[in-house]
């Protein structure tokens, strides 16, 4: 019987386009942003300059076009930055007209809310002023640039994902997640973070940047640049990462693959320098972004499912 | 041009199903050096001889911890000309849950069932889920099949008894491929030790299956989520006076000139444009996300849905439905829930419970609550009446949630006019 049979007068004279691979992960993520905008009242999207909430940002500007994207972004800043992407990031809020909230880790520092740590990574500092920001601004709705392809703890989780309200999130009791009909709803006092790139991988965002002419800070791509080896990764030389005793400093053709804290963000050897390039050397590795660039990360094998229940990203 | 296919994983415990997860990402390239290294290293930890593969999948703590997997994780492969999305379900805790999640967005099923042991109790749950669910195509990885020689007398006998089920499921054509997923027979690479096996592998079976839905022949739909209407905070002058419905085509194609119903108030409409960011398309196909502009001044809110002019969507006051209960307190009749159907929420009252599915015996039995992980028919009553289209016709139309409203919770999956697999009338 049925709808399907019928010829409807829609039916094309011409073939229809067939969706890409792109063309579907672009209509998730703008389901996704569009849907927790309408529900929510005080959504923010937390943007830190890196390629994932760069594509996150230009996919809110597409869903909301003309208008202008109707949330805040929020940067969580370590204070051990690259002085480009917060160029960049200043850049990209003031072209789009946004309202940038900063909480600072430095702050925190400065006036002993936190300590830093012996081992001079600030990735795990940035929690809490991070949940103080949600508190303090009263964010019902964050949406981060996370991905399930990155890392196993963050292949558990749900595109909506609910945290209480101590920011935790309990991995072994989730919201089923149904169809595209998704739940943002929660109690006073709790938040849903929400991760419109959930099913995208490294290669589709970069193949994205490439069709969609996105701009994204330079060190992306092939650059001469200062660095130490330190633990099998290329660590940046500068004023928060000085060489330790006995390194040397090279000069090196390198680029980042993510983009993070100066102090554990490493690059990677590349000469690729354009878009093109990138796309074809990701296409090609043998080495996860996070296992080439992050050394938070190899702590343990649970070191980012112990932060996330904290309230991390 | 790439295309994506969403699969979702489902089988008994101790079937292989991590390992031929983790195979399948393996051979097909998709598991780099570092996460292999650190698989291998685990592996050695526990004193087995080769890695686990297993390994890659079970992402948490207490997973690798108890051996076990907990919940649905989302694993990513892609080959030339495909890239998947797959959802590893659990088969044993909560796997009615885990598998109505995987299996609601899924174009593909891919079932494991273990060649020693043929169809089983949860092998009959999992086809009963599959074909409730109407997930399009489902296919049987017959496993473990080195450990019964390679035989093809017992791969036949398998394939046949699990299509039979899945016949009477209302799953018509499930496709089987003898696999071995700790040794890689047939699961990316065709095995030499089942030379009378002549159909594909499993991963060249999953590269040509065809998406899920055909915007060519059904019909248009789209949930409006927002009106998007700048006014005097437009980026650019032209477009203070923009007024567009921005939502995902559910459903069909939509193109510039066509005639729509917005429901439901029933108003008639042309379209006069479709923006996707700033570029204008001529036509919008599912899934694309767009905003679609109306010609003169219609009245059309957040929740509506645009539809072909020619096929409108009745509308219902009263829905009976097919519900997995995913909520940890019990469903009483009389409960007062929100229904979430496309872009809408309302009120609604559970009228009736109308009986339990048994998995086992596949037939609805009398019972007036439903409880965790019980599929049950029920009777809802909404407070505005809602274009709920029939789930066997549409997936999306047809779907919908029923949420806590005091907490928000997802109390449960709904699928419209579903009937049970052993009623027989579908």
């Amino acid at each position: 019987m049925t709808i399907t049979e019928t010829l409807s007068p829609l039916r094309p004279e011409g073939d229809l386009p067939v969706p890409s691979q792109l063309d579907v992960l672009e209509a998730e993520s703008i389901l996704v942003i569009r849907e927790i905008t309408a529900e929510l009242e005080r959504p923010v999207l937390l943007f830190s300059g890196g390629k994932d909430s760069v594509v996150m940002l230009h996919l809110a500007a597409k869903a909301f076009w003309p208008a202008p994207v109707p949330f805040p972004v929020l940067h969580v800043d370590t204070g051990h930055n690259f002085p480009e992407v917060i160029a960049y990031r200043d850049a990209t809020v003031e072209r789009l007209g946004l309202r940038l909230e900063v909480a600072s880790v430095q702050e925190w520092i400065d006036d002993g809310r936190l300590r830093e740590r012996a081992d001079g990574t600030r990735n795990p500092l940035q929690t809490r002023p991070l949940l103080d920001a949600i508190t303090r601004h009263r964010f019902d709705g964050v949406f981060g640039g996370g991905r399930r392809d990155e890392e196993k703890a963050r292949a558990k989780e749900r595109v909506v994902s609910l945290r209480d309200d101590f920011g935790q999130w309990d991995p072994k009791n989730q919201r089923p997640e149904l169809w595209n009909l998704f739940n943002p709803r929660h109690r006073p006092g709790e938040h849903v973070r929400v991760f419109p790139l959930s099913n995208w991988t490294e290669l589709d965002v970069w193949r994205y940047v490439e069709q969609e002419g996105i701009e994204l800070p330079g060190l992306y791509y092939a650059h001469e640049r200062e660095v130490v080896e330190r633990d099998g990764m290329l660590l940046a030389v500068g004023p928060w990462s000085p060489p330790r005793e006995g390194e040397a400093v090279e000069r090196r053709l390198v680029r980042y693959r993510t983009v993070g804290d100066m102090s554990c963000t490493g690059a990677v050897e590349s000469t690729a320098a354009t878009v093109a390039d990138v796309v074809a050397e990701v296409a090609a590795t043998t080495i996860t972004e996070r296992g080439a660039t992050r050394a938070d990360d190899r702590i343990s094998e649970a070191a980012m499912e112990d932060r996330k229940k904290e309230g991390y990203f | 041009m790439s295309t994506l296919l969403r699969l979702a994983t489902a089988g008994s415990v101790d079937d292989g199903k991590s390992t031929l997860v983790g195979r399948l990402l393996h051979d097909s390239k998709s598991v780099l050096a570092d996460q292999l290294d650190a698989v291998e290293r685990v592996s050695r930890d526990r004193g087995l001889t080769s890695a686990d593969l297993a390994l890659l999948t079970d992402g948490l703590r207490a997973e690798r911890e108890q051996g076990i997997t907990i919940d649905v994780a989302y694993r990513y492969f892609a080959t030339a000309n495909r890239s998947f999305v797959l959802a590893d379900c659990p088969g044993h805790v909560q796997y009615t849950r885990n598998t109505v999640t995987g299996s609601s967005t899924a174009d593909a099923l891919v079932l494991l069932v273990d060649a020693r042991k043929g169809v089983l109790e949860q092998t009959r749950r999992h086809l009963a889920v599959a074909g409730l669910m109407r997930v399009p195509h489902v296919v049987i990885a017959v496993n473990k099949i080195d450990l019964v020689e390679h035989s093809e007398e017992v791969f036949a006998t398998v394939a046949a008894d699990v299509r039979a089920v899945a016949t009477a499921l209302g799953i018509p054509d499930a496709h089987a491929v003898p696999v071995s997923a700790l040794h890689g027979d047939n699961v990316v690479e065709r095995s030499a030790g089942t030379p009378w096996y002549d159909g594909p592998s499993l991963l060249e079976l999953l590269e040509t299956l065809s998406p899920a839905t055909d915007p060519a022949t059904e019909s248009f739909r789209m949930p409006v989520q927002l009106v998007i209407r700048p006014q005097a905070a437009a980026r650019a002058a032209e477009h203070v006076e923009y007024r567009g419905y921005a939502g995902q085509v559910a459903s069909g194609a939509v193109r510039v000139g066509d005639e729509v119903v917005v429901q439901p108030s029933g108003t008639r409409s042309r379209v006069v444009g479709i923006d996707l960011g700033e570029r204008s398309l001529d036509v919008a196909v599912a899934p694309q996300s767009v905003t679609v502009r109306l010609a003169g001044d219609v009245d059309v809110s957040r929740g509506d849905l645009l539809v072909a002019a020619d096929d409108v969507v009745p509308l219902r006051q009263e829905v009976q439905a097919l519900v997995c209960w995913l909520g940890d307190t019990p469903l009483h009749p009389g409960a007062r829930v929100l229904v979430k159907h496309g872009a809408r929420t309302v009120l609604a009252v559970v009228r009736s419970v109308d009986g339990r599915l048994d998995l086992d015996a596949l037939a609805l039995t009398p019972a007036d609550t439903l409880t965790l992980n019980d599929i049950g028919r029920v009777t809802v009553r909404l407070a505005s009446p809602l274009p709920v289209e029939s789930y066997a016709e549409s997936r999306r139309g047809g779907a919908f949630l029923l949420v806590d409203p005091d907490d928000g919770r997802t109390l449960a999956a709904a699928m419209a006019d579903a009937t049970a697999p052993g009623e027989g009338v579908s």
